[in-house]
């Protein structure tokens, strides 16, 4: 058997205070994960319990304190290479027309311009862009540019892709949408995926295994359950099923004490 | 925003700006002709616009319209280069910045216009005197705000282009100075008009070609309508070039809103 794809072991991430006479914050701890070689899984929890640290300590961008990340068994440092990243924020470039936005990657890898457009063009069309390439990102809806951030990471054919609760700002059925054409592009090319949400049925409705995050700080991972619901799934119906329905009262158990918890720290901050 | 529909239509606006020009010019006109403002002092339009129409059609004036437009340009480029260039790095490196940040500051609130006197010594009366005093108010200007852009990068772009796998330079070419050319034009409206000042400070406090020279010669015989129509000459250069730098800003900016 291959090595897994992301092995996160004994992570503990503790930032400085931020004012003086500030205590140290320490956003997870102990936190071991694995994610198995074209595994969908999606990493659930409530508001401000570290979900993001987990996401850029696995894409580089952030040194963890204590612990180590290993990707397809070589041990990480620096950025990780093999990795794509969808942000929660808007991280595409405004000043880049929608196509040349989708071939940046391409542009630092030296990629010949013509074959990087061919290419992006594709791209475009894949997630629903068709003709609208050289808009520029103000033209383009939320959706839209969501399509935008997520065909700009797939050109790369990243093995891993790391997803910070990609669609939170759409609306429920553009969202609905998205869900599915990601599952589509997932299916005809199995990455491994950690997908961030605090939407427990968007996360049970796409993933092979949902692990549920404690309340910050010091989160950790309090409980993992395999979804066995058949493939190819459509989002919206899927939750229509008593299946889906039982998953989800299981995860809720576990889940709802940590969801009051986190939203009173919140509420009291 | 309601006044904003009742706009009226471009033409109608530049018949209404026409005649607000020629209102003004006949109030000024009226007011000198019935002495009730002495013309002595005050000029008179026809003779400022006659004064203008004798420098243009004889030509005596482009010899110094092209020493001033020299200076300025040369100011405006050399100044606005070596801020994005200055500010870019300091914007990049925390520590030079965090160093070098109180002395900036100091020299930045410093009256640059006494720096003349030191330039005319260090350069002579020639050109060079009134680049530097136009480098020395340009770059400022445009470094403070270089600075600001480069500090005020989105990071979640910044750390998307990362992961996207862009180097260090790539970084600055694709990211840092797109970014930063917003805050850039900004300041560029300022330096048009700031690079002039320079220029004709610096003619004015000692020179022998421009049109500062120009208006301290016709200062020096009382010829107030000399001195009005180089003012006027001037100040139609400044705007022509403000034009072309608004022109510029429309084209490189064109991926903003609005």
């Amino acid at each position: 058997m291959s090595a897994p794809a992301v092995v996160l072991r004994d992570i503990s991430c503790t930032f400085p205070p931020s004012s003086r006479g500030g205590q140290p914050y320490t956003a997870v701890r102990d936190v071991s994960l694995t994610i198995a070689d074209g595994e969908f899984v999606s990493v659930v929890g409530p508001t401000g319990c570290g979900k993001s640290t987990l996401l850029n300590v696995t894409a580089g961008l952030l040194t963890p304190s204590t612990g180590s990340v290993d990707i397809f068994g070589e041990s990480l440092s620096g950025l990780n290479r093999r990795a794509g990243y969808m942000f929660q924020a808007e991280a595409l470039m405004p000043w880049r027309t929608a196509i040349q936005n989708v071939m940046a990657g391409l542009e630092m890898r030296g990629i010949d311009p013509v074959e990087s457009r061919t290419r992006a063009t594709e791209w475009l069309s894949r997630v629903g862009l068709r003709g609208r390439g050289d808009a520029y990102l103000h033209q383009l809806s939320g959706g839209m540019r969501k399509r935008v951030a997520l065909a700009q990471i797939l050109i790369l054919e990243p093995q891993i892709l790391l997803m910070d609760e990609p669609f939170g700002a759409l609306d429920v059925q553009t969202r609905q949408l998205m869900e599915n054409e990601l599952l589509a592009l997932w299916s005809a090319n199995r990455k491994s995926v950690i997908f961030i949400t605090h939407d427990l049925e968007e996360a049970i409705s796409m993933s092979d295994r949902v692990v549920v995050m404690s309340a910050g700080p010091a989160s950790r991972p309090i409980g993992e359950f395999p979804i066995d619901l058949p493939r190819p799934r459509d989002v919206a119906e899927i939750r229509l099923t008593p299946e889906f329905l039982k998953i989800h009262a299981a995860i809720w158990e576990t889940m709802r004490d940590e969801v009051l918890k986190g939203y009173q720290q919140h509420e009291r901050a | 925003m309601s006044g904003h529909d009742t706009l009226p239509p471009l033409w109608r606006l530049n018949v209404y700006r026409l005649a607000l020009f020629v209102a003004a010019m006949l109030g000024w006109h009226v007011l000198t002709q019935s002495k009730i403002l002495p013309p002595f002092f005050f000029g008179e339009p026809l003779k400022v616009f006659a004064q203008i129409w004798k420098w243009f059609s004889s030509g005596s004036i482009y010899p110094h319209l092209a020493i001033t437009l020299l200076e300025t340009m040369l100011a405006f480029f050399g100044g606005t280069l070596l801020g994005l260039v200055a500010g870019l790095w300091l914007g990049l490196k925390p520590t030079a910045s965090a160093l070098l940040s109180p002395y900036l500051k100091a020299l930045n609130s410093m009256p640059r216009l006494i720096l003349a006197p030191i330039f005319a010594v260090w350069f002579g009366l020639g050109l060079w005197s009134k680049v530097a005093l136009g480098i020395s108010i340009v770059f400022f200007l445009v470094f403070f705000n270089v600075y600001h852009g480069v500090r005020e990068v989105n990071p979640v772009v910044l750390a998307n282009a990362r992961m996207l796998g862009a180097s260090k330079r790539q970084l600055l070419r694709m990211v840092y100075v797109p970014s930063a050319m917003t805050w850039v034009f900004a300041s560029l409206h300022n330096a048009v008009g700031m690079a002039f000042v320079g220029a004709v400070i610096g003619e004015y406090l000692g020179s022998v070609k421009g049109i500062g020279y120009l208006i301290l010669e016709a200062e020096g015989i009382f010829d107030i309508n000399a001195v009005l129509g180089g003012v006027i000459t001037l100040t139609l250069f400044a705007y022509g070039l403000d034009m072309i730098v608004t022109w510029a800003e429309r084209r490189l900016l064109r991926w903003q809103p609005n």
